[in-house]
């Protein structure tokens, strides 16, 4: 479905090709920052960001992730699927 | 602590459903439509449309980037990954999509290299391992997902990738919608507007609606709640008489949009003059192609792809749904010929697809909803 999903980053690998290491549903993936954060707030580890395909299109506060994994544990197969998709997913 | 706030949910969404039920006026029909499909899927999940008062009905719109896709695309999709020198790239719900002759799953068992991806760099990584082959990424989405197509066909461009290929079905919010709007099948009152859509582009685009079709809009979250939050703010606007665009999900839209989204659309995609939609016909600069800056990569380019016009089979009806002029269970097809085993067409595939969404989940809620009341 390409969901939106919250996702914490845990680590900055690569200002340049702007990746770092997400934890998303219980899963450590890269992801890609470029569409976040600028040179005065730039994304941290810690932060939550929402991910759709690979990107983080948004940053949220800890309280939307939380009520958005909520509403996300709800919907049931559609969820589980966009992990499964996301398991097999290396960006580089 | 988990059953706690869903029970405060459940009582709060009672709420806003009482307060929904005073301001409607007897005597008045209501017709809110919400244009994406993830909202789509969360009214038919929770049953919203049992939380409403019989005067207030929901109404689909094509906020479905898969659905909107007529046949023909599928199927230049499906030639292009026939072909043995392709890796064929593309999102899990694109591969059981039916086009004239079969999908793109069926093509796979019979030998074609489809691989699903969870993101374009994925497809880029393929490129990248792959040197020898051509690797083509059946793009798709509304300008939720644009946005990592473009960063990605740019960092293609800048490590000089010579095997990789964007087969581009962006498509646009604004230009259906006003469609819909012209039509006179439809007299909408309001609308529920996108929510992930509007994280790249921003409430300001909706505007038009409420200054030049005189219909408010409220731009939405997916929980139950900021649904009925929603729904509960556009009824207020019409009581009042009032008309302009708000956000309820403004915790995470920006009302000016993702600004660095919108530059990565602009650098690398430009708008077709026109795009053919499933039950829509054609609508002008209503759908993305890569820009001249990026031609060394436009799969349309490299395979010479015909571009045929196919119609939906006589028993689909899908091109009504997606106009809101059907409910899914109306089309002659729905749960008979058509089902999430054997669909029709791509409304019963994809999971922002109304059709799929009512009979996952619509048919069954409305036992749960009653033991709410």
């Amino acid at each position: 479905m390409c969901l939106a999903i919250p996702g914490r980053i845990v680590e900055l690998l690569d200002a340049d090709l702007q990746l770092a290491k997400a934890e998303v549903g219980g899963v450590r993936r890269n992801i890609n920052i470029g569409l976040v954060g600028d040179e005065a707030n730039p994304i941290a580890v810690g932060d939550w960001v929402l991910i759709h395909v690979g990107f983080a299109l948004s940053k949220i506060d800890e309280v939307e992730a939380d009520l958005t994994l909520r509403a996300l544990g709800q919907i049931g197969k559609a969820y589980e699927d966009e992990i499964a998709d996301l398991r097999q997913s290396q960006i580089t | 602590m988990k059953f706690v706030t869903e029970f405060r949910d459940a009582d709060l969404a009672r709420a806003v459903a009482a307060n929904i039920a005073e301001i409607a006026a007897p005597g008045r029909h209501y017709k809110i439509m919400e244009v994406c499909g993830g909202h789509t899927h969360t009214i038919y999940r929770h049953g919203i449309k049992d939380l409403l008062p019989e005067n207030v009905e929901l109404v689909h719109g094509p906020g479905c980037p898969v659905c909107v896709l007529p046949m023909g695309r599928v199927d230049d999709g499906i030639a292009i990954a026939q072909r043995s020198d392709v890796i064929f790239t593309c999102f899990g719900d694109m591969l059981r999509v039916p086009g004239s002759k079969g999908t793109l799953l069926e093509i796979k068992a019979l030998g074609a290299d489809v691989r699903m991806v969870y993101s374009p760099l994925d497809a880029l990584r393929l490129a990248r391992e792959n040197p020898d082959r051509d690797v083509v990424f059946y793009a798709i989405g509304f300008e939720t997902t644009a946005p990592s197509t473009a960063l990605t066909l740019q960092r293609a461009k800048r490590e000089g990738l010579h095997n990789f290929y964007v087969f581009c079905n962006h498509v646009t919010i604004v230009p259906p919608v006003r469609a819909l709007l012209d039509s006179p099948d439809l007299r909408l009152d309001a609308f529920i507007g996108p929510g992930h859509v509007s994280t790249v582009i921003g409430c300001r685009p909706y505007e038009f609606m409420s200054a030049d079709y005189g219909k408010p809009v409220v731009v939405a979250g997916f929980e139950p709640l900021d649904l009925m939050q929603a729904i509960l703010m556009l009824m207020r606007q019409l009581a009042e008489g009032r008309c302009t665009v708000e956000c309820q999900y403004n915790r995470v839209v920006p009302w000016e949009g993702n600004q660095a989204a919108l530059r990565s659309i602009s650098e690398v995609f430009e708008l077709r003059p026109y795009f053919e939609w499933r039950g829509l016909g054609f609508i002008a600069q209503s759908a993305l192609r890569l820009s001249h800056a990026y031609a060394d990569f436009d799969a349309e380019i490299r395979f010479d792809v015909e571009g045929v016009r196919v119609a939906d089979p006589k028993a689909c009806q899908c091109g009504e749904v997606l106009k809101g002029v059907l409910k899914p269970w109306e089309c002659k097809v729905f749960g008979t010929t058509c089902t999430p085993e054997h669909p029709l067409g791509a409304l019963m595939v994809s999971s922002e697809g109304a059709c799929a969404a009512y009979h996952n989940f619509g048919r069954k809620t409305f036992a749960v909803t009653g033991a709410m009341r």
